[in-house]
């Protein structure tokens, strides 16, 4: 019941909740536990409840610490 | 789709797997608990063991709040739901998990009961204010993720003035679970696994931050990284643990960085802090007495909490025999030392919690692990 994934923050509604867009699928979800959430943001939902905001930046710079070691693999590694 | 994807590149994954092999001592052996049932998910669900040389082994924690809640709770939660005039409430998972006598709420609800089922606490409260004459009793249990949507659910049924809505908290704190594995008595009867790092909770830190393993890190003397829930993100853990225990380092590091700060989410701990305060002790399936390792309602709240309202049984019938649930928690067992695994136990049928949920280490192995044996036995 852990499992959570990131969803795409569409509208902001009433209420402090929002529209989310999880692959496709629209829900309604809570931000009453983040703050300074705005569209186009990503955040891990969970039962009903957005719980943080992604980090892009954060997030590009694992992407990119995997991607040296792809690179660096097949003659440092073979 | 948007980081999910880009987490999941099989190439980039092998050439992490190709990263640990390279650095893995061949003459040492690591064995990695990973907590959380969502990491436990998605190292069976994309044979991410395989691809590890055979001197690094992951091995399953007790981190899916479906299995470690003990079975004298889930009794309580069926006695709350026969109370006249009750509707209860949980998530989903909840429903099928057995209690005594294979008594589960589903079978409960089958006899009677009145069981629903929620997505979320925003659910039960509007089930609270449709049912003006019932008692909406809201069965909440989980990790630091679900703890904070049972804090605002309380917070709105003040705000309301709701008096037919309760909460039978179940909420548990994952940094004294992980504590146990390592400290207690019940390791000396169960024997015991060799760990020598800890792959941290994701989601749950998202909550807590990566600041309570800090403490952990350097009391066992053990290294944690908070990682996602993702197989890029498990196997870049996996590198980043080697390469600690190679270098004998016990830090926490955070893989997560994009979702997981040092000090997490403020504004749900604060909301947490203000309304919970901690059990002495509290039973967790497999791991037994856990010293202030859950959650009730403080003083103040008194008014929401289904265990004041009414005289909740605490007995505990323990564990059905032959299910090996509790050593499988531990890391000591795996779900195909149980006698019972395919056979009778099923997750259609399931005798014991390990087989509830996805995340469960027997359902998982269910799902997507058995083909594999037969590959291997062949
Ligand atoms: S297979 Fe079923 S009975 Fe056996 S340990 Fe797992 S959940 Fe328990």
């Amino acid at each position: 019941m852990c499992l959570a994934l990131p969803a795409l923050v569409t509208e902001l509604l009433p209420e402090d909740s929002a529209k989310v867009n999880l692959g496709g699928v629209t829900k309604t979800v809570s931000l009453a536990l983040v703050s300074d959430v705005k569209p186009g943001d990503y955040v891990i939902v969970h039962v009903g409840y957005a719980l943080s905001v992604i980090d892009p930046e954060e997030a590009a710079r694992t992407l990119e610490l995997f991607r040296e070691m792809g690179e660096m693999a097949p003659e440092a590694l073979a | 789709m948007k980081y999910i994807d880009e987490f999941r590149d099989g190439e980039l994954a092998q050439s992490i797997a190709r990263a640990i092999k390279a650095e893995a001592d061949p003459a040492s052996t690591y064995h990695i608990m990973e907590f959380c049932g969502g990491h436990t998910h998605a190292i069976s669900r994309y044979g991410l063991e395989d691809l590890l040389p055979a001197n690094v082994r992951m091995i399953h924690g007790p981190g899916c709040p479906v299995c470690v809640l003990p079975i004298g709770r889930i009794d309580a939660a069926i006695w709350l739901a026969r109370q006249p005039g009750v509707i209860l409430c949980t998530y989903g998972d909840m429903l099928r998990v057995p209690g005594s006598k294979r008594l589960s709420l589903l079978k409960a609800k089958a006899e009677g009961a009145d069981v629903r089922m929620v997505y979320s606490t925003m659910d039960a409260i509007k089930l609270a204010q449709s049912n003006p004459d019932r008692q909406v009793v809201f069965f909440a249990i989980g990790f630091e993720t679900t703890t904070p949507p049972t804090a605002v659910a309380i917070k709105q049924a003040q705000a309301l003035e709701l008096k037919n809505f309760s909460v039978f908290c179940n909420h548990v704190l994952t940094p004294s679970a992980i504590t146990q594995i390592l400290d207690s008595p019940e390791v000396r009867e169960l024997g015991t696994v060799k760990l020598d790092a800890f792959i941290g909770p994701a989601h749950v830190s998202t909550i807590i931050g990566s600041r309570p393993y800090e403490y952990f890190a350097e009391e066992y003397q053990r290294p944690v990284v908070i990682a996602g829930f993702e197989p890029l993100d498990v196997m870049q853990a996996v590198r980043m643990l080697v390469r600690q225990i190679n270098e004998g380092r016990f830090e926490v590091e955070n893989e997560f960085a994009r979702a997981v700060t040092r000090d997490g989410n403020e504004k749900a701990k604060s909301l947490v802090a203000d309304m919970f305060e901690l059990r002495r002790v509290f039973e967790w399936r497999g791991l037994g007495m856990v010293p202030y390792s859950a959650l009730r309602l403080k003083e103040p709240y008194a008014a929401w909490d289904a265990e004041r309202r009414w005289d909740v049984p605490q007995d505990n019938p323990g564990d059905n025999k032959a299910c090996e649930c509790g050593a499988i928690l531990r890391g000591v067992k795996k779900p195909i030392d149980c006698k019972l695994f395919g056979t009778i136990c099923t997750p259609e049928n399931p005798m014991g919690s390990c087989m509830v949920s996805a995340e469960g280490a027997c359902a998982a192995h269910w799902t997507y692990g058995r083909f594999r044996d037969l590959e291997k036995s062949e």
